[in-house]
């Protein structure tokens, strides 16, 4: 495999990636297309065919379900050889919960019980944590939960009521407090809990289901994913004895926090493989069903919305290997024994905890907008319970909401990303100020482009970025300190790094294609990269004109925003045409066509 | 007992066929690629044979250089190794030359059964099977749905037109596969990652000894002239009638006069 530039977190803002530096989903090996291929099928054969099964709880049916992954090793993909997985690369994992995507409810039960739930013992355990319950977890013999969130602790997840007191004989942490909305509640055996000993150090345990003390509640009446369960946890003087505390005493936010990580972007890998499944329902009706004699499918306002959620699930599906590939990289720069340190692992996820959140954001995002132009190509039968859109519709809403809001997470990535500027972690400010003194001298202006493939979509990524090292600079500079209460400032700040990361995923990988198999043969991935970056760069420029216009006055304001204007101006790229091209792709391979 | 499974990767029945500009063969550039489902049913009874009855499983088939996927699937699945004839000049044959080919390679490895899929779901020839056994000179029992081993022997169900008929033969011999001889089980990641490790050898014309002349499209006795899609399914149409009998009348009307079928 060619070498990859390692990039820092948050770098893709102020360095420009080649197509060589990003790893794309069409690098797989053999060994990742079977891995592929084995998984889509168990989900093709055991699970769709079933789906109004999931319209209620069976836990029989989902254990049975979990077992028959464990037998096919894709519940062990992230569990060390050792203890009974595979340790595989990351592509792989987002191979396997891609897959498990398309699956109604099971995929977030699935999710769950490897993600949230199994990470915290794979990368915090002890090793007679990581010998006790990785094989049970692996083979699917036990569920696993994750027990963070409390009436009072949600988005405000480390203001943990939940307490754990040590017994005088040393031996026993006595566990108090309510857990609410916990997924795979009713069917976990362990339960990772935060609480906080005496009250402050907030801190994981590993419950399992028999110790004395534990109960659930009922389950809830869910909008969708109806055949998951959800229901609170509640701990009565529950006695967890002392070996069950996960990491170190207070050290729970690492635990909770760098896990939330991973299962970020795996929830968006998550949505790859559901927003498929909604581009193969939506052109299957839409190339049957006829009206004024004609079949939908002919019709260009149908075909305007199959191409944009292939366009979408594109971007989606780019960002989301492009970061597997990545954190793959940095794992693989540490050594034999670094691997089993937690705290070089926690530093690894940590790095792309902002990517994380990008990939969080806009994965759940693409899923809503797929889902809901899904309703709509059905009509009235879209609303209807009993075609797959009616349920696809409130299955997917539930992304935007856990794993940290979507808001929550707009927040985190300006926040994350001032934070490593202010330590030096991140070059930002100096990437401010030269972008200030090209601005000064017009440099930005001087438009030097070849006429090579995507050469001006590559200008726009560029400009994008001095956009918005531009706004953010002057909002920093502004708002100062207060700029973290200035929430809508932080938000136009999120959508702009959002879109810039997935813009530029986009064009990368299309780039990357197009010089491996020829222009003629990627027409329909440079469509894409066209069709995405003219659509979205006015937004970019929309947001910092938005910032621009908050935070300056005056002269000073009039002089920035024309700035804006000057950077921005370039010439629209016909559409029409090209989504016309990329639909006719969509109806033609009856599927999402890349 | 030695199994040897032939195996041939085929589009994915869900792929969209669209035929090439020499109108003689399909574009491959967009297909995904799979085992032939009747080679899946015959993977998975070589293994179940080797579960109960010890020996080996070797996979053969005869293709591109990207065939070697479908014999890294099946070798997932759990057979132990894979043999790959793969020459440019096999390129363009019929199913005939496909046989003789095979056949040849088998000379060199040992074998008690050859499992075959009743036909491939590309060609859909139902010959390959029956020529390799031709060839070789073994006995063939065809379409089988149910197999049990005893004293030496192989006893088949095979069915027929409105039933079965039980067929026995000693070693060696072939037989080829129908849907409902089993459930293929699933490669497993773990079975994923060890197939990786194990021998796959891709051989070509000369290391197997067969003249090229005899084979490919230089050996082939039939030849595509060319390819087209069935004609689209029309729509369906309901005969309009207050009575039975006025709705049979009117049926009659079109068939005679309209379409001409009576
Ligand atoms: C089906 C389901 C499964 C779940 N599974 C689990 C699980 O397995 N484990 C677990 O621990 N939890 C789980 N949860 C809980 C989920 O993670 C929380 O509901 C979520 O984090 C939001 O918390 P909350 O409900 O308290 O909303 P709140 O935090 O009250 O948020 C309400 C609204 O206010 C916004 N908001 C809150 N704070 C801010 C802020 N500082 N700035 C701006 N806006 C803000 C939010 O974005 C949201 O829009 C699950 C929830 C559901 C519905």
């Amino acid at each position: 495999m060619s070498k990859r530039k390692i990039f820092v977190g948050g770098e893709f803002l102020i360095t420009d990636s080649e197509p060589g530096d990003m790893f794309i989903v069409e690098e797989m090996t053999t060994e990742h297309k079977m891995i592929y291929s084995a998984a889509t099928d168990f989900v093709k054969k055991e699970i769709l065919p079933n789906d109004e099964q999931f319209e209620k709880i069976n836990e029989d049916y989902a254990r049975s379900l979990l077992e028959m992954a464990g037998n096919l090793g894709l519940n062990g993909t992230d569990i060390p050889e050792a203890y009974g997985g595979e340790d595989m690369d990351k592509t792989s994992t987002c191979l396997v919960t891609e897959a498990l995507g398309g699956a109604p409810s099971f995929s977030v039960s699935f999710g769950a019980h490897t993600g949230i739930g199994t990470l915290p013992i794979v990368y915090f355990g002890s090793d007679e944590q990581k010998r006790k319950y990785l094989p049970k977890l692996a083979t699917g013999e036990w569920f696993a939960s994750y027990c963070l969130t409390e009436t009072d602790a949600g988005s405000d997840a480390l203001n943990t009521r939940t307490t754990a007191s040590l017994t005088e004989d040393g031996k026993f942490y006595i566990l108090n407090g309510e857990k609410i909305y916990i997924t795979n509640g009713a069917w976990a055996d362990i339960y990772i809990v935060y609480a906080k000993v005496d009250g402050k150090s907030f801190t994981g345990f590993i419950v399992e289901r028999a110790f004395p003390g534990l109960s659930l509640g009922k389950e809830e009446d869910k909008m969708g994913i109806k055949g998951s369960s959800t229901t609170s946890v509640i701990l009565k003087d529950c006695r967890v004895p002392k070996e069950n505390v996960l990491f170190e005493i207070g050290q729970g936010h690492k635990v909770a926090f760098n896990v939330l990580n991973i299962g970020r972007y795996k929830l968006a890998a998550s949505t790859v493989g559901a927003c498929k499944i909604a581009i193969t329902e939506a052109v299957k009706y839409a190339n049957s069903r006829e009206q004024f004699g004609r079949k939908i499918s002919s019709f260009g306002m149908i075909k305007n919305k199959l191409a944009d959620m292939s366009i979408r699930t594109f971007m989606a599906e780019s960002l989301v290997y492009r970061l597997a590939g990545a954190i793959d990289d940095r794992f693989n720069t540490l050594d034999e024994t670094a691997k089993q340190q937690v705290t070089e692992n926690a530093k690894t996820i940590e790095e792309y905890a902002l990517e994380c959140s990008i990939a969080k954001i806009y994965g759940s995002e693409c899923a809503d907008f797929c889902m809901d132009e899904l309703v709509q190509i059905f009509g009235g039968s879209g609303y209807i319970a009993g075609y797959p859109p009616e349920r696809m519709y409130r299955d997917t809403r539930i992304n935007r909401i856990f794993e940290g809001t979507n808001e929550i997470n707009r927040l985190l990535i300006p926040a994350t990303i001032l934070k490593r500027a202010m330590k030096g972690r991140l070059d930002l400010l100096n990437a401010v100020q030269v972008v200030g003194e090209e601005i000064r001298n017009y440099l930005s202006d001087t438009v030097i482009m070849g006429d090579a493939p995507l050469a001006v979509q590559e200008r726009l990524v560029k400009i994008s970025k001095k956009i918005f090292l531009l706004a953010a600079g002057k909002a920093a500079n502004r708002l100062g300190a207060n700029l973290e209460e200035e929430q809508e400032v932080m938000g136009f700040m999120a959508d702009m790094i959002i879109e810039i990361y997935v813009m530029e995923s986009g064009l990368l990988r299309a780039m990357k294609i197009i010089s491996k198999k020829g222009e003629s043969n990627a027409q329909y991935h440079d469509a894409t990269a066209k069709i995405y970056i003219n659509d979205t760069f006015p937004k970019i420029v929309h947001w910092a004109r938005q910032i621009l216009s908050y935070v300056e006055a005056g002269d000073d304001q009039a002089a920035q925003i024309a700035t804006v204007n000057r950077l921005a101006d370039y010439p629209p790229t016909e559409t029409i045409a090209l989504r016309r091209l990329v639909a006719e792709k969509v109806i033609k391979a009856r599927k999402y066509p890349f | 007992m030695d199994v040897v499974v032939l195996v041939k990767q085929v589009p994915d029945t869900e792929s969209l066929i669209q035929i090439a500009e020499d109108s003689v063969s399909i574009k491959t550039g967009d297909l995904k690629w799979i085992i032939n489902p009747y080679d899946e049913f015959a993977v998975e009874e070589a293994l179940q044979i080797r579960e109960t009855q010890g020996g080996t499983v070797t996979i053969l088939s005869m293709g591109p250089e990207k065939a070697t996927e479908a014999i890294r699937t099946a070798l997932a699945m759990g057979a132990d190794s894979g043999v790959l004839i793969n020459d440019p000049m096999t390129a363009g044959g019929d199913a005939l030359t496909t046989a003789k080919v095979l056949a040849a390679a088998l000379k060199e490895i040992p074998y008690d059964l050859i499992i075959a899929g009743q036909r491939a779901v590309d060609g859909d020839n139902y010959q390959v099977g029956s020529a390799v056994a031709e060839y070789l000179g073994i006995p063939q029992i065809s379409l089988v749905i149910k197999e049990e081993i005893f004293n030496g022997k192989i006893r088949c169900h095979r069915v027929f037109e409105g039933g079965t008929v039980v067929v026995e033969t000693p070693f060696p011999a072939l037989f080829t596969t129908q849907r409902g001889l089993n459930e293929p089980r699933y490669a497993s990641l773990p079975g994923i990652m060890k197939a990786k490790k194990k021998p796959l050898d891709i051989k070509t014309l000369a290391d197997i000894g067969i003249d090229p002349a005899i084979v490919g499209k230089a050996g082939s006795k039939t030849k595509i002239k060319t390819l087209n899609f069935p004609s689209e399914r029309q729509a369906v149409r309901m005969i309009d009638g207050e009575s039975g009998a006025e709705k049979a009348a009117n049926l009659v009307k079109i068939l005679h006069g309209e379409i001409k079928a009576i």
